[in-house]
C-alpha cells in the first residue's frame, strides 16, 4: 500500500492499533473520534460482537486536508484482540504503515500483553515485513486504575518494550495519552515521506 | 446648501439628448442674467438636470468672484420664505435674494398648489430680475406641466429659456459608462460597457446601477481565491487540532523533497493547460534528478511553445488551438506546423467528413439541387459556378454543401484542398486577419483552394469589408475556373443589404431552392432514422409518419428519437398505432384497410410517388366543393 502517491498527490497512512483483547484500542479510537471535528471524520464502522468486543475491526478514517498540497487522510483500525481472531488480525494488519501497540497495564494480563506481542511480530513476519522498519509506538493503557492492580511503566517496559520503540501511558477512556500516542505513531509514519522511500513505500 | 463638488461640467457627459441644456447652462454660467432669464430645465428623473444645476454654480463660481450664489431645492426656499414670513421679516428675506446673482432652485414641480408660496416667489423673482440676478430652475416637468400653478408665474418661468433633457441615446450612454469607469479607475474587458449600454434605461441613474452591479460582480470576481487552506495552526483549541498541526509540520517537513517540487510544477503547468508527462515521468525516478534544471528547461519549452503558438495565430487564428502548443514533446510538431503557417500552407478548414452524398437522399423537393451538386462534381467550376443553394434551416443545405466538398476534394485522382467555412468563421477570421495585419496572408490561404464553400453565406450581408473581400476573392477563384458553392437561407435576391454586384454574381451561377422535405423524401427519411435507430420500418408505419409534412429533415429526426423513446416505455414495438397514438393523429377511418389511400397498402402497380394523391382537401371544403 503507497504511504504517498505522488500522481494523486495523497496521503494515506494506515495505523493499526493492535493488543490483547480489552485492552482498550476500541477506547481509543472512540475517544479520537470524539475529538476529531464532524467534517474531517468518516463514520466510524465498528463491528462488534454482543458482548461489545471488537468482533472483526474497528475503521476510523480521518481527513486532515490539505497539507503541502497533498490529501492527507489517516486510517485508523483496531484488531480483535481475543486470541481466535489470527485471520482477521492478519488481515487487518495488511499494508499497515505503523502500529500502535496497546498494553492492558493490569498486572494479571502481563501474559496476554506478551503473548500478543509476540503473535504481532508473527503476523508482521508473515507479511515479509521487517519489524525493525515498522514504525511503532507502545501504550500502557489503564495507567489510572489504582496502583495495586497495575504494574507501572519501568515494569511493563522491561517486559515489552524490548525494541526501545516510544512509549507512553494512557487512560483512554477519559484520554490522557491518547493523542500522544497517535501523535507519535503519525511521526513515525510520515518520517517514511522522505524522498528514498519513493512512492512504492 | 452646498454644492456637490462632483457636479461639474467636466464630468457631465454631452449627448443628443442633453445638448441645448448644457449649452444654455454653460452660457448662463458664464453671464448670468444677462442671456436666458430664467433656465428652466426640466426632463425625467435621473437625467443630470441637478448635475446641470451643478455645472452652472461650480462655473459661475470660478468665471465671477464676487457673485452671490444660492443653491436650493424648493424645499428649503418654501421653509425660509415661511420662516420670514413669521419672523415678519419678509422684506429682508426679499432684499437679501435680491442681492443674488444666481438663485438655483431645484425640483420646482413641488410648486403644485402653493398658491402662497407662488405669489411670494413671483414677486421675488421680478425683484431678482429687475435687479438684474440670474435664476436657474429645474423640474420633472415643463412649467405648463406643473398643475395649479399661478399663469403668471408660469409665464414668468417660461419667459427666458425652457430646454428639456432628454434620455440619453446608445453612444451617449457608452460615453457615460466610459467616463464613469475612468473616472473610477475600473477596467472592463472590451465590449462590456458596449453591451451594458444596449439595455434601454429610463435614466442615467439607473445606468450607473447596473455598472455598479457589474463593478461589484467584478470586485467579487477577482477576490474569488481560492478557499484558505483548512486548519490553521494557530487554533490550538483542541488535541484534534494540535495533533494536526503537528502532523501538518511533520508532513511539510518531510514532503518538502524534489518529489513534491516537480509534482507541484507539474500541477502548476497542467492548471496552464500543458501536457507535463516529462515531469511526471521525473517523478517516479528513483533518485533525484537535477529539478531546477529539468523545470528551468520545461518552462523555457513552454515559453517557446507560446511564442510558436502566438506566432501561429497571427497567421491563422483556428490554429491557436491546436493541441502541439501545449505539449512540449512535440515541441519539432509545433514548429513544423508554424514554419507551414507562415509559408501559407495551412489550408483553411475542409468539408466535414460526417456528411457524405450517399447519406443524402433524393425527393422532388431538393433533386434539382442534388443533380447540380452531382454535375458540380463531376465538372467543377465549369457547368454552374457558383452554386448557391437555399432554403429553410434543416432541409439540408450544409449536408449537400459538405457532400459536395468531400467528393471534390477527392478530385479526379489528385486530392484537392477544399475550404469549407461558415460565413460567420470567414468573417471573423478577416476581422482578426485586420487585427493582425495579416490580411495579405489571410487572402492566400483563401486564394490557394482549389473550391470554396460559404455555408450561410447571408451574413456577409451588411459587412461592407468582408463583402469587398468576398468579392475580390470570388472573382479571382471564379476566374481560375474553380468551383465555389454557397449556402444561404434564402434566394441572394432576397438578402437584404447584399451588396448588388455580389447578389449579380451569385445569381450568375445556379440559384437553387431546396423545399421541407415533400412525401416521397419523407418516406425515405424515416426508412433512413428509422433503421439507424434499429427499428423496423415497415409500410403503415411510414405511410403513418410521412403523413404530415414537415419544414425540416430535423423535424423528422426528432419524431424518431420521440417514437423509439415512446415505444421502449411502453415495451411495445413502433407500429403505426402507436405513432399515431404518440403524435396525436386521429385515428382513421377503420373501415379495412382498402379504404387507406396511403401508399402503404396500394398495389405496388400504382405506387408512383408522382401519381398518387397524398393530401386530399378536407372533407368540408369538398363538400363545399362538390355543391358548386
Amino acid at each position: 500500500m503507497s504511504l504517498v502517491n505522488y500522481a494523486t498527490r495523497e496521503i494515506t497512512c494506515k495505523i493499526v492499533y493492535y493488543g490483547p483483547g480489552r485492552s482498550g484500542k476500541t477506547t481509543n479510537l472512540h475517544y479520537i473520534y470524539g475529538q476529531v471535528p464532524a467534517e474531517r471524520k468518516g463514520k466510524m464502522v465498528s463491528l462488534a460482537t454482543q458482548t461489545d468486543r471488537t468482533l472483526f475491526f474497528d475503521f476510523l478514517p480521518i481527513d486532515l486536508g490539505i497539507i503541502s498540497g497533498f490529501t492527507t487522510r489517516f486510517q485508523l483500525y483496531t484488531v480483535p484482540g481475543q486470541v481466535y481472531y489470527q485471520t482477521t488480525r492478519r488481515l487487518v494488519l495488511q499494508g499497515a504503515d505503523g502500529v500502535v501497540f496497546v498494553a492492558d497495564s493490569q498486572a494479571r494480563q502481563l501474559g496476554e500483553n506478551v503473548e500478543s506481542m509476540q503473535d504481532l511480530h508473527a503476523n508482521l513476519v508473515n507479511y515479509d515485513v521487517d519489524v525493525r522498519e515498522m514504525p511503532m509506538v507502545i501504550q500502557y493503557n489503564k495507567q489510572d486504575l489504582p496502583g495495586d492492580l497495575i504494574m507501572t511503566v519501568p515494569e511493563l517496559e522491561d517486559h515489552l518494550n524490548f525494541r526501545n520503540v516510544p512509549s507512553f501511558s494512557a487512560d483512554a477512556l477519559h484520554g490522557p495519552g491518547v493523542f500522544e500516542t497517535l501523535r507519535a505513531i503519525s511521526e513515525q509514519v510520515l518520517r517514511k515521506l522522505s524522498p528514498t522511500s519513493g512512492s512504492n513505500g | 446648501m452646498q454644492l456637490d463638488q462632483r457636479l461639474r461640467f467636466d464630468s457631465y457627459v454631452v449627448g443628443a439628448g442633453n445638448r441645448l441644456a448644457v449649452a444654455a447652462a454653460r452660457a448662463v454660467a458664464e453671464s448670468p442674467g444677462s442671456v436666458y432669464n430664467p433656465l428652466f430645465i426640466y426632463g425625467g428623473t435621473g437625467l443630470g438636470k441637478t448635475h446641470l444645476l451643478g455645472g452652472i454654480g461650480r462655473l459661475a463660481e470660478a468665471l465671477h468672484e464676487n457673485l452671490e450664489i444660492e443653491y436650493l431645492s424648493l424645499e428649503e426656499f418654501v421653509d425660509q420664505l415661511h420662516a420670514a414670513i413669521s419672523a415678519g421679516q419678509l422684506e429682508a428675506f426679499s432684499s437679501r435674494y435680491e442681492r443674488v446673482g444666481l438663485l438655483l432652485i431645484d425640483d420646482v414641480q413641488f410648486l403644485t398648489g402653493r398658491r402662497e408660496t407662488q405669489a411670494a416667489l413671483l414677486k421675488l423673482f421680478e425683484r431678482m430680475q429687475r435687479a438684474g440676478g440670474q435664476i436657474v430652475l429645474t423640474s420633472d416637468r415643463p412649467p405648463s406641466g406643473i398643475s395649479d400653478v399661478d399663469e403668471r408665474l408660469i409665464s414668468r418661468l417660461s419667459g427666458g429659456l425652457i430646454v428639456d433633457v432628454t434620455v440619453p441615446d446608445y453612444e451617449t450612454r457608452v460615453a457615460i459608462l466610459r467616463a464613469n469607469c475612468e473616472e473610477r479607475r475600473i477596467v472592463f474587458r472590451g465590449g462590456v460597457l458596449e453591451e451594458l449600454a444596449r439595455f434601454s434605461f429610463v435614466n442615467v441613474r439607473e445606468l450607473q446601477g447596473a455598472l455598479n452591479r457589474l463593478v461589484a460582480h467584478q470586485a467579487a470576481g477577482i477576490e474569488e481565491t481560492p478557499a484558505p487552506a483548512p486548519a490553521p495552526a494557530d487554533r490550538p483549541t483542541g488535541e484534534f487540532e494540535s495533533f494536526l498541526s503537528e502532523v501538518t509540520s511533520v508532513v511539510q517537513q518531510h514532503v518538502e523533497s524534489w518529489q513534491a517540487r516537480l509534482t507541484e510544477a507539474a500541477e502548476y503547468w497542467k492548471g496552464e493547460g500543458y501536457r507535463t508527462a516529462v515531469l511526471e515521468r521525473a517523478v517516479s525516478l528513483p533518485k533525484s534528478p537535477d529539478v531546477a534544471g529539468l523545470l528551468a528547461t520545461f518552462s523555457a519549452a513552454v515559453e517557446h511553445l507560446r511564442d510558436l503558438e502566438k506566432t501561429a495565430c497571427s497567421v491563422d487564428p483556428s490554429l491557436g488551438s491546436n493541441s502541439v502548443f501545449r505539449d512540449p514533446e512535440r515541441m519539432a510538431q509545433a514548429e513544423d506546423l508554424v514554419e507551414r503557417a507562415l509559408a501559407g500552407e495551412t489550408p483553411p478548414n475542409g468539408p466535414s467528413t460526417e456528411f457524405d452524398r450517399a447519406s443524402y437522399d433524393v425527393g422532388s423537393s431538393n433533386q434539382v439541387a442534388v443533380h447540380a451538386a452531382d454535375a458540380i462534381v463531376a465538372e467543377p467550376g465549369v457547368k454552374y459556378n457558383p452554386l448557391v443553394l437555399h432554403g429553410p434551416s434543416g432541409v439540408g443545405k450544409t449536408h449537400l454543401a459538405n457532400a459536395i466538398g468531400n467528393a471534390l476534394a477527392k478530385g479526379n485522382g489528385t486530392p484537392v484542398t477544399v475550404a469549407c467555412v461558415h460565413a460567420q468563421k470567414f468573417i471573423d477570421e478577416l476581422i482578426s486577419a485586420i487585427q493582425g495585419g495579416t490580411v495579405e496572408r489571410w487572402r492566400a490561404r483563401y486564394r490557394s483552394v482549389g473550391a470554396l464553400i460559404i455555408d450561410d453565406v447571408q451574413f456577409v450581408a451588411g459587412k461592407e469589408r468582408t463583402q469587398d473581400e468576398f468579392f475580390l476573392l470570388f472573382n479571382s477563384l471564379v476566374g481560375a475556373n474553380k468551383q465555389i458553392v454557397l449556402t444561404s437561407d434564402r434566394a441572394p435576391a432576397e438578402i437584404p443589404d447584399l451588396e448588388a454586384r455580389l447578389r449579380s454574381r451569385f445569381e450568375g451561377g445556379l440559384v437553387v431552392p431546396i423545399q421541407s422535405p415533400d412525401r416521397t423524401l419523407r418516406e425515405r427519411l424515416f426508412t433512413r432514422f428509422l433503421t439507424a435507430a434499429g427499428r423496423e420500418a415497415d409500410d403503415a408505419l411510414l405511410g403513418v409518419l410521412s403523413e404530415p409534412s414537415v419544414q425540416s429533415v430535423r423535424e423528422i429526426i426528432g419524431t424518431v428519437n420521440r417514437l423509439g423513446a415512446a415505444a421502449e416505455a411502453s415495451g411495445t414495438p413502433l407500429t403505426a398505432q402507436l405513432a399515431r397514438g404518440e403524435l396525436g393523429m386521429a385515428t382513421p377511418f377503420s373501415g379495412g384497410t382498402a379504404v387507406a389511400t396511403a401508399g402503404a397498402t396500394a398495389d405496388p402497380v400504382f405506387l408512383n410517388n408522382e401519381k398518387i394523391v397524398w393530401e386530399w382537401p378536407d372533407v368540408t371544403a369538398r363538400v363545399i366543393e362538390d355543391f358548386r
